[in-house]
């Protein structure tokens, strides 16, 4: 399919600008743009039917099921995307007076009220713009608690299971602080044992995902929480797997101090392909005073408010509240829910385990336990046997018309395969896609290459990305184009 | 009792706990040590219905006082710019909001060749040689740029002028004890950036970074501060308005090392502050220490063009702890909302939205002055301004409210001594009627 700027035709435009009714105006020569951007020339018309079409060429969640491990690709309901146009929320500018944005500082503070129930803990920052700055600003908030104790330079280690998302140790540095990786046990907990022997008055923190990246709850919590908490450490949850566990277990009922809620994930944000995200943080009472600036506070004449004045706050993480308009479906999707989240998360998890039951005949599965909202198998037996890899699985699915889930992650487990249904499914659906998967195993023994070369009904075949990353193009090259054109 | 997003139906549930083995969804959990169970309902208000929870929201949203409602000249790094309809109705395509990250390019061709369109346009404008797929906003984009400079000079200052926004200094100072850097900030001198104070902070700086037009609305010497900082062997940093960009000089053409900046202002709504994106652009140099997701050009198996996520070892999820960035989750939707509007603007429309936001905004200087207002710095500006009310700006913007109009920004929040100096944004949505409109009511309520 053809670039929008192999489209463009000189003489073509798709705006019209009200020319204003005042006399014109100039840059100065030396800072006026005299060569103007290439951007595409064509008609509106043109522009609908490109990106209509770039549009068939993708698949969402409103196209098929999506397991993506990790990532709870579940229904983003519509009413929220109505909402979010309404001019007292789309049109309000984020400097208006506090008075003419009582509305958005009401849902603001309604919503950090559910976040610290949900939670069970105290307070509740919703600055952060997605999960991994969440947990940045977690960290910040870490080194500031230590700081104002006077133990800063002495706790500059921040323990992480082996089984962690890459953005945990990617924050670690990026807040200053040293790693330590704790090994996983045979059952697929932390390994305890492991964990004892590194961690002392130099540990700052724990990070951790509860349920893990395998979609296991680890059954030690409340030793681990003795050994942090014994040492004089804070512990982290990174709530990338809060769709587990809604209404059923709190993160701060666990022991963890400061949490991260992905909005994208457990409360249905639209992911956008790629995003935006929400990563609102909640802490326990004594690591309120470090919670970025402003705060969303509620006045005692019960007006509501911004709290600039918090001398102990690492600052800002981002521009303004954060992102409010994820903030704005996210607040009515927990609306639609109420104290029913528990009934959500109860069906993530009990789809998790049907399709977990019907798969492990014909797929490995490392942790031979219950899971909670998702599972990790391994394709390597049929690596193994046939020649078949993770990989391959995923790419055949495509042909069976299912996203693929989440492969090769976590990296304790060989040619993973990260199954995610969450609650919004259908058992029709779970049992195509289980069909589906079973299938593609029976296909392994009988044929390989009919894995091999899939995807096989999709807009492109497997794609080079070898050669994407060796020689990288990474714009259109304008000049290279009309070269080749010419010769 | 059903619910609208939940789909398991009672003998659903029956049949599928019994190809588990256990009795009770209770024991699906029976992972969870008991003293870490909640054991009671959520404290949380009962579900309300689509209908219901309309009527709450319009409730909530009509307590907020919008653009629709009142006039407003209220800018400072978010602007009230138009956004066409054709941006609403692509981004509401299912296929591109229900996504996720384009992990499996055979599924995501649409969202992988727009994100390479997108980092095109972001070219194109910047005159830079490389972007990434988005940021989370134009804050944290200059935070990101930081740790670039940090790995690419080996130093550790960065050097910030005064004028850039208050709140991209606020960020990147947050950021900075993590990164291992010092924060030197510049002051400005009559609106903008002294090309000599800035030499003598940028020795031995791993980034120079300024904002074009500044912060006060003001234009920078930017081609001499660019040079200011290549001098010195730091990073040149610009912070730029993308809608100036069809007038103002890119970046690139005057030798920045990376542009950058808030990409509300091409085709976002405000929204109360976001989501919106950021764009990060660089020169080639840079392309291994980008933030991010990268889209590059491939090939198929039987050679047919597509498109991938590339240079993907620079990233967390491979580099962990060595990564360029932590950044996962961007700002795709909007940033594509930004391609859209590019695409519907086209370069004429972007010099004309220039254009007219420059006009309209030396009418309203003129129309202020003939009404005995004094402009605070005597710069030629893009579509902000300074101006001094002659007495206390917040107390002037509550009662210009009163009267229906946002007048603008009080600068006093941010910087001493600006007390009485209000920041006023024209965009080319302001019309003279109502440029007239802001004068007679700045005229009553001032002085």
């Amino acid at each position: 399919m053809k670039l929008l700027f192999e489209k463009s035709q000189a003489g073509r435009r798709a705006s019209v600008i009200p020319r204003p009714d005042v006399p014109p105006a100039e840059i100065p020569e030396e800072l006026r743009r005299d060569e103007p951007p290439r951007l595409p020339e064509m008609t509106e018309f043109e522009v609908i039917r490109h990106f209509t079409e770039l549009s068939t060429r993708n698949f969402g969640v409103d196209t098929g099921f999506y397991p993506l491990g990790s990532c709870t690709m579940k229904y983003n309901p519509r009413i929220n995307e109505r909402l979010v146009t309404l001019p007292g929320f789309a049109q309000v500018h984020p400097l208006q007076e506090e008075d003419g944005a009582q509305g958005a500082l009401e849902l603001e503070w309604r919503l950090q009220e559910i976040l610290e129930e949900v939670t069970g803990l105290d307070a509740v920052s919703l600055q952060p713009a997605a999960g991994s700055q969440g947990e940045l600003t977690g960290l910040m908030l870490v080194r500031a608690y230590f700081a104002d104790r006077g133990e800063s330079e002495q706790r500059r280690k921040v323990v992480i299971p082996d089984t962690a998302h890459g953005t945990n140790p990617a924050s670690v540095t990026m807040a200053g602080f040293e790693l330590t990786h704790v090994q996983t046990d045979p059952r697929g907990n932390i390994d305890v044992e492991d964990l004892r022997a590194k961690v002392d008055e130099q540990t700052a923190a724990l990070m951790l995902t509860n349920p893990s990246t395998l979609g296991l709850f680890d059954e030690n919590i409340e030793e681990i929480e003795g050994i942090f908490h014994g040492a004089g450490a804070l512990m982290y949850y990174d709530g990338a797997n809060l769709n587990a566990v809604c209404g059923i277990s709190r993160p701060g009922d666990m022991g963890f101090d400061i949490v991260h809620i992905n909005l994208h994930k457990t409360f249905s944000q639209p992911h956008g392909g790629g995003g935006p995200g929400g990563g609102p943080i909640a802490v326990r009472a004594m690591l309120e005073p470090f919670l970025p600036t402003p705060t969303v506070v509620r006045r005692d004449d019960g007006t509501f408010g911004l709290d600039h004045d918090r001398p102990k706050s690492i600052g800002k993480v981002r521009g303004f509240t954060g992102p409010f308009g994820v903030f704005v479906r996210s607040y009515a999707y927990m609306r639609m829910y109420g104290p029913r989240l528990r009934e959500m998360s109860e069906a993530a998890v009990l789809n998790a385990n049907y399709v977990l039951a019907r798969l492990k005949g014909a797929y490995d599965l490392p942790f031979d336990r219950l899971c909670m909202h998702e599972f990790v198998l391994s394709a390597r037996s049929l690596k193994r046997d046939h020649g078949a890899t993770a990989t391959d699985v995923a790419k055949r699915l495509m042909d069976y018309g299912f996203h693929p889930p989440t492969i090769y992650f976590p990296l304790i487990v060989p040619e993973a395969l990260m199954i995610e249904p969450t609650e919004t499914e259908t058992k029709e659906t779970l049992d195509a896609f289980c069909d589906a998967m079973l299938a593609i195993a029976r296909e392994a023994a009988e044929d390989v290459s009919v894995l091999e070369g899939a995807p096989h009904h999709r807009p492109v075949r497997r794609l080079d990305e070898v050669r994407a990353a060796k020689h990288p193009v990474v714009k259109y090259e304008f000049e290279a184009a009309k070269t080749a054109q010419e010769v | 009792m059903s619910h609208p997003f939940l789909a398991l139906t009672e003998s659903d549930k029956e049949e599928m706990l019994r190809t588990i083995g256990v009795s009770s969804i209770d024991e699906l959990f029976r992972d969870l040590p008991a003293r870490v169970r909640l054991g009671r309902e959520l404290d949380l208000e009962p579900p309300l219905s689509e209908q219901e929870l309309s009527a709450h929201m319009a409730e909530l949203a009509s307590r907020n006082v919008d653009t629709t409602r009142e006039l407003s000249f209220l800018g400072a790094g978010i602007y009230d710019h138009y956004v066409p309809a054709v941006v609403d109705t692509v981004l509401q395509r299912g296929e591109f909001l229900t996504a996720y990250t384009p992990y499996q390019p055979e599924m995501s061709q649409g969202v992988l060749q727009s994100i390479f369109e997108y980092q095109t346009a972001i070219c194109e404008l910047t005159g830079m040689d490389v972007s990434n797929a988005s940021g989370y906003d134009g804050t944290t984009v200059t935070a990101d740029a930081c740790y670039i400079a940090k790995h690419a000079t080996g130093r550790t200052k960065i050097v910030v002028t005064e004028a850039t926004s208050p709140q991209v200094r606020q960020v990147v100072k947050t950021y900075a004890p993590g990164f291992g850097l010092d924060v030197v900030e510049v002051p400005h001198r009559g609106g903008t950036t002294d090309v000599d104070s800035l030499a003598a902070a940028s020795k031995d700086a791993a980034a120079v970074i300024f904002q074009q037009p500044n912060f006060f609305g003001c234009l920078e010497p930017a081609p001499d501060l660019a040079a200011v900082a290549n001098e010195a062997e730091a990073l040149s940093i610009a912070h730029v308005d993308p809608l100036s960009l069809g007038v103002l000089e890119a970046p690139g053409r005057y030798g920045c090392a990376i542009a950058l900046g808030e990409g509300q202002a091409a085709g976002n709504v405000m929204a109360y502050g976001g989501p919106h994106y950021g764009f990060l652009a660089a020169r080639q140099d840079f392309i291994r220490r980008m933030p991010g997701r990268i889209v590059g050009e491939t090939v198929d198996i039987e050679g047919k063009r597509g498109y991938v996520l590339t240079l993907q070892t620079r990233e967390q999820h491979i580099r962990r702890e060595k990564a360029t960035s932590n950044i996962t989750t961007n700002q795709t939707l909007l940033a594509l909302g930004g391609l859209v509007y590019l695409s519907w603007l086209g370069p004429q429309g972007l010099r004309e939205v220039g254009e007219a936001c420059l006009s309209l905004a030396e009418h309203a200087k003129r129309r202020l002055q003939e009404r005995g207002f004094e402009l605070v710095f005597d710069k030629p500006t893009f579509k902000e301004f300074a101006v001094r009310v002659g007495r206390n700006a917040r107390e002037v913007v509550r009662d210009a409210r009163a009267r229906g109009v946002h007048p603008g920004y009080a600068l006093g929040r941010d910087y001493e001594g600006m007390d009485d100096v209000l920041l006023v944004a024209v965009t080319e949505k302001r019309t003279a009627a109502e440029i007239d409109r802001l004068a007679d009511v700045l005229a009553e309520v001032a002085r």
